[in-house]
């Protein structure tokens, strides 16, 4: 049966009616239409799933729809504003970090929620903090560079 | 894979519930209990949300010591700035665990009720003389951590119960303590063999009390009291500590796995019990001085 929840998506509330055995990937993904979250693993090994709830960069394979009913989530989708990239996008374009994309979006929003909290990271602190998000092309030269580049234009 | 998901407004609905239902997991962070659920090796009826019992909540001091709730992040423990003063040993070994993803809502007390004997918190608990607060229908129980643990995913807890928190007591002033954890990568791997080491010295610099535990190198999480008494009385000196790793190799009972061999385990536990100890040791060596 399913529950009527409140997913507050990139600031906009979405009221969606989901089974309680729902994942949050795929609430966002096929009842938001918010695909820029991409589906890897399933269980969170992988990281392209990772969207910020409250701010906090977490696996959304690995979390229930219905147990974040009224929470604030990002996706990639909420980075861009004014019809601008955020600086992790511009910098991850400009350096070169992006080969397929799958990868993405959870790297970046892993890197906004390192920034956040810490707004000069040292590059082992950057490979610490992206150690749960895989990138199968790139070797992650270029997506450390982006990050810390991105970290310097603030 | 479909189940029916509650969220109990008080610690008594829960448990009562979890009683009465032998379909239903308890639900905290989810990161073991989904992957799980995902590959068909438990089909509960019934998922009981946790979130939000203040009862399990919560870490502060207590007793002299500290307690941590069942339900804290292992973010948290490895963020918290208190933590990471009072007891690094804990802040280490939570930074440890899996990605920041997964700590940023994995907890405590998932770590220790899934209980694989590779979970890294207990290691570092069991060095701390930790004790385990359950609490079910029937009301509250304290148990040491140690007898917390009976095998593979098995523990104590009876229909209906739950962690509630762990605790322990306070240490002399002059202690150090680390967690070692051997893996193939540097995250996201669970732990080839996991030692945690507490030396606490006394003015003289001989060693007052000395705590070892061991992940991943037997069905359970294990204290190595033979090699702690070895060092326990005594000036600490390379040969003790030579000695001490030796026990400690003789404590354990690791198996072949994919990870790694058990003759490869038994060396390791040998190696990085003298290291952990070591490491332990100058920590506690450090806080005499100035």
């Amino acid at each position: 049966m399913k529950r009527h929840i409140t997913l507050i998506v990139n600031g906009a509330p979405y009221q969606v009616a989901v089974e309680p055995y729902r994942y949050l990937v795929d609430v966002l993904r096929d009842d938001l239409g918010l695909t820029g979250t991409k589906k890897g693993c399933g269980h969170g090994h992988c990281g392209t799933c990772t969207v910020l709830v409250e701010g906090k960069a977490i696996n959304s394979c690995l979390a229930l729809a219905v147990d974040l009913d009224g929470g604030n989530i990002t996706t990639i989708e909420g980075l861009a504003s004014d019809g601008q990239w955020h600086g992790l996008q511009k910098a991850f374009v400009q350096e070169g970090a992006v080969q397929c994309g799958f990868c993405t979006p959870g790297i970046i929003l892993m890197a906004k929620a390192l920034l956040d909290e810490n707004p000069t990271p040292t590059e082992p602190e950057v490979r610490a903090a992206i150690a749960g998000n895989i990138c199968r092309c790139t070797g992650y030269a270029k997506v450390v560079k982006a990050i810390l580049s991105a970290a310097q234009g603030r | 894979m479909r189940f029916d998901y509650l969220r109990p407004a008080s610690l008594e609905e829960a448990t009562a519930f979890l009683a009465r239902e032998a379909g239903a997991q308890p639900l905290a962070g989810g990161t073991d209990l989904f992957p799980r659920i995902k590959d068909r090796l438990i089909s509960p009826k019934y998922v009981v949300s946790l979130k939000g019992l203040p009862e399990l909540q919560g870490m502060g001091p207590g007793g002299g010591g500290w307690r941590l709730g069942a339900l804290t992040t292992i973010r948290a423990v490895e963020t918290s700035p208190q933590m990471r003063q009072l007891y690094p040993i804990l802040s280490q070994a939570a930074g440890t665990l899996g990605s920041v993803q997964v700590r940023n809502v994995a907890t405590v007390g998932g770590n220790l009720c899934h209980a694989v004997p590779s979970a890294d918190m207990v290691p570092p608990l069991l060095a701390l003389d930790a004790q385990a607060t359950l609490v079910g229908p029937q009301g509250k129980r304290s148990l040491p951590l140690e007898k917390f643990f009976l095998g593979p995913r098995l523990t104590a807890l009876q229909p209906g119960e739950l962690l509630m928190e762990v605790a322990w007591p306070p240490l002399p002033s002059r202690w150090g303590g680390v967690y070692i954890k051997l893996g193939h990568r540097q995250a996201m791997d669970l732990a080839i063999v996991g030692v945690a080491a507490v030396v606490a010295l006394d003015a003289a610099g001989r060693c007052l009390d000395c705590r070892i535990g061991l992940g991943a190198v037997a069905p359970t999480p294990v204290r190595c009291r033979h090699a702690e008494a070895i060092l326990r009385g005594e000036k600490v000196t390379p040969s003790a500590l030579e000695r001490a790793a030796e026990m400690g190799m003789g404590e354990c009972q690791p198996i072949d796995d994919m990870r790694a061999s058990r003759r490869y385990r038994c060396d390791m536990v040998k190696v990085l019990t003298r290291r952990a100890l070591g490491q332990a040791l100058e920590q506690a060596q450090r806080k005499g001085q100035g």
